[in-house]
Formats: C-alpha cells, sequence, structure tokens
C-alpha cells in the first residue's frame, strides 16, 4: 500500500463520520491554540522585562543612605538619616577606577509655572554624569555648563511631559518658569524616553544643577550640609560590577567610620540583581503557562486515542475483511495511524491559525504583551504531529494485531 | 505457471487448539487434501465438524499445528502474520456468507480493494475492477453501494473482488448461504463458469445440494476429512 493510497483511504474513513472527527480534532485545536497563546504571552512579558534591564543598565548601581534592611523600627532623624555626602561621591570617582560615571543626586516634588500654566512635577538636583548614567540626552537647547554646576546657576531643563504642558507649541528655551516662587531660566529639553518598565511617565522630570537645588528647592528639609539623598554609578565593564559594589562598601564603610560588625549606613543595590529575579519569576509563569496550555493538547491527545479505539472496534470486520484480501499487520496500522495523524494534523493546522489569531486579538485588546514567532508555531506543529503519532499508535498497533479469523467473525 | 504444482497439497494437516490445557480441542486431525489447477471441489459437513478450521488452513488465514500445507508450491508453516497476508493477497480470493462489502464504498471501489494491497497503480486498478465487474455480469452497477443492490448483486461483487487479484484459488465460504435459492443457484452457475474459464474453485458448506455443483466432494466429521465416495463406501 503506497503512501496516496493511505492518505486516501484515511480520509475517505475519517469523512464517513466527519462530524466525530471534527468533535476529535476539536481537543486538538483548542490544545495547539492554547499553547500558541500562551507561550506568545509568556515571550511577550519575557521580552517586555529584557527591554526594562536595557533600560535600566546592567552596569549601575543605587546607592541610597539607610541600612538595606531599613531604619529597623528606630526613628531616626533626617540628618543622621541622610548619611552620604558630596564628598562619598567624589571619594568612589577618586579611589575607584573601575567606576565610569558617579553622580550623587537631589530630588523632590514642586510645582512649575509659566505665564498662565502650572504643572506639577519632580526635580531632580544632579552632577554632570548624572545624565550619561541615567541615558538621558538633550533634545533641544544645550546641557548645563561648569560654571553652571559651581555657580548653582538658576537654570533648568524640562522633561518633555513637562514642556509640553507648559509651553505646549511654543520654544521653551530662554524663557523664565517658577519652581515654587524662585525663577529659572529654561536652557534644554530632554529627549523623551517614553513609558518606564514599571509604566510611569519617565518624561515627567526637570533636571536642575545640584548646588542650586541645595539651595533654592529643597528649603527646610534639614538635610545635613552636602548630603546626597541618592548615588548612583556605572561601570564601564559590566563583569566588574560586583567587584566595584564590594569597593564602593568597603571605601563608605571606611569614610564613615563603621566599626566591624556596624550594620551599613547605607545599602547598594545592584538593579539587575532585581531584575534578575523578576526575570526569573517571569520564566517559571510562561513555564506554567506553557505546561497548562501541554496539558490541553495531551487531552486532545487523549481524545484521539479514545476515538481510535473505538474506530477500531467499529470497524473490525473491516480490519478482517482487508487482512483477508492481503493487507498485512504493517498495512493495518498505517493506515490507523494515518487516521489518527490526519486528525492531529488538521487540528494542529486549524489550532495554528486560532491560536495565531487569538495571540494577536490578546495584543491588541487584551493589554498583554505579546511576541509571536514561527518557533512557536513550529513547535506547536511539531507538538500536534507528535500527539498524533504517540496517541494514535496504540489503536493503531491493536489493530494490525488483530486475528483476521477472529475478526471476520464479528 | 507450474501446472503439475497442485493448487492445494496438505498432509496428516491437523490443529489443536489451547494445545496441553484442559480445553485443548482436537479441530482437524491428519488431513489430507490436493486439489488440482482448474478444479471446482466442495467440502460438506456440519457446523462444528471442522469446516472452519479447514476453510481457514487452506485460506491462509491460519497455520496448521501439525503436517505440512502447500498453498500454490509454498510451504505456509513457518509464514508469519505479514507473509501470510502477502499469500492471501497472491494466492487466495475469498467470498464470504454475508459478503463483506464496505458499505461506503462503491462497487468498484470494493473490487479495487485488493489491488490496493498489491500496489497497482489507480488508473490500471479502476482498469481491472471494472473488467472483474462484467465477468460477473455487473457492467452497468460500477457506480453503485451496496446498499444500492441485491444480495445477488452483491455476492456478484464479493465474486469479482475475490477474482480481481488472479488468484490461484478461490474459495467460498457457504457464499449461496444469505441468498434465496434461485439466486444461489445463480451464484453456483458463476462459479462453474469460472472453473471452465479455468479458475481453481473450493466450495466451503453444510448443504448437499450446494455440494453437488462440484466435480468432486469431501466431507469432514469431528475434524476427520473424506473424499464423499469413500464416505459413501463405509
Amino acid at each position: 500500500m503506497n503512501f496516496s493510497d493511505v492518505i486516501r483511504t484515511a480520509v475517505h474513513a475519517l469523512r464517513g463520520n466527519w462530524m466525530r472527527s471534527v468533535l476529535t480534532s476539536l481537543g486538538v485545536i483548542i490544545g495547539v491554540a492554547a499553547v500558541i497563546v500562551m507561550v506568545s504571552v509568556g515571550q511577550g512579558t519575557q521580552a517586555e522585562i529584557d527591554k526594562m534591564v536595557s533600560g535600566l543598565g546592567s552596569q549601575r548601581l543605587d546607592i541610597s543612605p539607610g541600612s538595606r534592611r531599613g531604619p529597623g523600627g528606630v526613628r531616626m532623624s533626617s540628618s543622621s538619616y541622610y548619611t552620604l555626602t558630596d564628598g562619598d561621591v567624589e571619594a568612589i570617582r577618586e579611589d575607584i577606577p573601575e567606576v565610569q560615571f558617579v553622580s550623587g543626586s537631589l530630588n523632590g516634588n514642586t510645582q512649575i509655572v509659566y505665564a498662565e500654566n502650572n504643572w506639577s512635577s519632580r526635580w531632580q538636583g544632579v552632577q554632570p554624569d548624572y545624565f550619561d548614567i541615567n541615558a538621558w540626552t538633550i533634545a533641544e537647547g544645550e546641557a548645563f555648563d561648569a560654571q553652571d554646576y559651581s555657580s548653582a546657576a538658576k537654570e533648568v531643563i524640562l522633561g518633555e511631559t513637562v514642556r509640553r504642558e507648559l509651553f505646549g507649541d511654543e520654544s521653551a528655551i530662554g524663557q523664565t518658569v517658577r519652581l515654587g516662587r524662585v525663577p529659572f531660566v529654561v536652557v534644554g529639553v530632554l529627549a523623551p524616553k517614553g513609558q518606564g518598565g514599571w509604566g510611569q511617565d519617565q518624561d515627567d522630570v526637570m533636571m536642575v544643577p545640584m548646588q542650586t537645588a541645595r539651595r533654592r528647592l529643597l528649603g527646610a528639609m534639614g538635610l545635613p550640609p552636602g548630603a546626597v539623598m541618592q548615588i548612583a554609578l556605572t561601570v564601564t565593564n559590566a563583569d566588574d560590577l560586583g567587584y566595584v559594589q564590594g569597593e564602593v562598601e568597603s571605601l563608605l564603610r571606611q569614610r564613615h567610620r563603621l566599626a566591624p560588625g556596624a550594620e551599613d549606613d547605607f545599602s547598594v543595590r545592584n538593579i539587575s540583581e532585581i531584575v534578575a529575579t523578576r526575570t526569573a519569576t517571569t520564566r517559571l509563569m510562561s513555564l506554567l503557562l506553557g505546561a497548562v496550555a501541554s496539558i490541553s493538547l495531551i487531552v486532545g491527545g487523549i481524545g484521539i486515542m479514545n476515538i481510535m479505539l473505538v474506530s477500531v472496534t467499529e470497524r473490525i470486520r473491516e480490519i478482517g475483511l482487508r487482512m483477508a484480501v492481503g493487507a498485512g499487520p504493517t498495512d493495518i496500522r498505517r493506515q490507523f495511524l494515518a487516521e489518527a495523524m490526519l486528525l492531529s494534523l488538521v487540528g494542529g493546522a486549524l489550532g495554528i491559525v486560532i491560536g495565531v489569531v487569538g495571540a494577536v486579538l490578546v495584543g491588541r485588546f487584551g493589554d498583554l504583551p505579546v511576541v509571536l514567532n514561527a518557533q512557536v508555531v513550529g513547535m506547536a506543529a511539531g507538538f500536534s504531529v507528535a500527539t498524533g503519532l504517540f496517541f494514535g499508535y496504540y489503536p493503531a498497533r491493536k489493530a494490525s494485531l488483530l486475528d483476521p479469523i477472529e475478526a471476520l467473525r464479528q | 505457471m507450474k501446472t503439475d504444482v497442485p493448487i492445494v497439497d496438505a498432509r496428516d494437516l491437523g490443529k489443536v487448539y489451547s494445545p496441553g490445557t484442559e480445553a485443548e480441542v482436537v479441530a482437524l486431525k491428519d488431513a489430507d487434501l490436493r486439489i488440482e489447477r482448474g478444479a471446482f471441489v466442495a467440502i460438506m459437513g456440519p457446523s462444528g465438524s471442522g469446516k472452519s478450521t479447514l476453510m481457514n488452513l487452506i485460506g491462509c488465514l491460519d497455520t496448521p499445528s501439525t503436517g505440512t500445507y502447500r498453498c500454490d508450491g509454498v510451504d505456509v508453516s513457518t509464514l508469519d502474520a505479514e507473509e501470510l497476508a502477502a499469500l492471501r493477497r497472491d494466492k487466495i480470493g475469498f467470498v464470504f456468507q454475508t459478503f463483506h462489502l464496505l458499505p461506503r464504498m462503491t462497487a468498484l471501489e470494493n473490487v479495487a480493494m485488493p489491488l490496493v494491497y498489491a500496489r497497482v497503480a489507480p488508473a490500471e486498478r479502476e482498469r481491472i475492477a471494472t473488467e472483474a465487474l462484467k465477468a460477473v455480469g455487473l457492467g452497468d452497477r460500477i457506480g453503485h453501494r451496496p446498499n444500492e443492490m441485491s444480495g445477488g448483486q452483491q455476492q456478484r461483487v464479493a465474486i469479482a473482488r475475490a477474482l480481481v487479484n488472479r488468484p490461484a484459488l478461490l474459495l467460498a465460504d457457504e457464499p449461496t448461504g444469505a441468498l434465496d435459492s434461485k439466486t444461489g443457484e445463480e451464484i453456483l452457475s458463476l462459479f462453474k463458469r469460472l472453473r471452465d474459464d479455468g479458475h481453481t474453485v473450493v466450495i466451503i458448506t453444510h448443504d448437499a445440494e450446494v455440494a453437488a455443483h462440484a466435480d468432486r466432494t469431501y466431507v469432514i466429521r469431528d475434524g476427520e476429512l473424506h473424499p464423499e465416495h469413500a464416505e459413501a463406501a463405509a
């Protein structure tokens, strides 16, 4: 029996009971579609995380005042809480050559007013390296120069959202705005970054030189002189990150005169650690989604096996006759295997169509990130073939081992 | 074809079911049977006589427990299921009491079915099957399905299917059992005509009237096979 005859016979048999064939395929259709949608969503989430990682940078350390474990219930005055200083920033820059950029920063919220427009936003008091560390570029106007930093110039660089809210279509460069009660000249506008990894608007921000922030914006927050709220740094080579983290910790302990055994009064966070945890969690979630979808594919396969077993029993006389006229066990096995494969292949093909359409719809209307690639579709197709082979083999073998004498007597 | 080799050559043929157990059944013992090419033979016996066992052995559906069986010169005793199937395909054409036609197929498709396993090309299959249907007088029914035909017509389709591989042996198991007597006569005369065309025909039956149409009759009783004249003499 050659290949085209095997297929023709299988098609003939399945068409003879087409309603049952369609219902049996439905199991595989749903299984394959579920695998495609689930894996696409899983991969989409993964891609989103990857984007976030590259946005944050894996060469970056963030240093905050206070111990990693937090204040631990002990109420601290702000002067004893803000332990990081300009001096620490300079020491890191001087003593650790692997550091590429380092910047302290201050931040707070304030009202910004231009003519009759006003907007409430977050300001950052920054040092020159801050822009490089956070990958900010100036879209319009220019950055602060050395003099602006040293003289605490009353100049501000606006994020795109702030510029739009205050100026609309007007040019912002050279205009005077008020931050709180203090007039500032707009010298630049940042290139927009869009939404951040956690969904916040990264462009709703404004930058001023750190000294300016310290004198004009901090007001009565009561920070110790020279204190900074955050230090961020990047290393030249990502491989050095762990080493630099250690160096920073020992340098700061030494500078803060912490006795051996005393708790750190600062914490160094490696953003990539946090992201790695998140990535692992997402990967686990994708795996679980894939596993659940695979189970539905297995259930579909069991449906095929069930129907094929029924079919073998129903057609036992046909099998006996075919054997009597010269069909060998191999011919019979091939015929029933072909029927199971056809059910799963047709189911797989329809499942791929439904799964791809479903994934696209989920991406468009379901507010979930979706990445659909040929690999997923290929995998689903492979799965459906494997399902047909695996679950079709047993019934086919059972048919092929029938005794023609017994089969004819039924 | 070697004309001197008998189509059926069975010596001391025996079949025991469940040997060595309490359920042991000796269905056939020491049967000797030789059927030469072009013969029309009837094997007659009541049910339970070992008739079906003998037919299964002659039809290469089963292998003997003892003795040897050569089907058109091929010793079947050592063959496996695959080889027996090939032997049936090439040497035997079966006709059954209940026709065993596949209901979803047309007469032509039913007749062409054995050729599928003989790997004959589709166009050739159609040609040969049409010829076989014409040979049994159903040239005008090739597109009909079994449920659109009478019992006699269905049995003719089955006979055409049995002939389509040009088998050495046409083996009919109660071919008239499901037909009225007039139609049964027609089927039997068709067998005679096939014999005249050089086919070898063996009919298994319980009916002496049917057996009377054959050139030679064997009687089987309690697993023992004798030529009819020997039975009469005894």
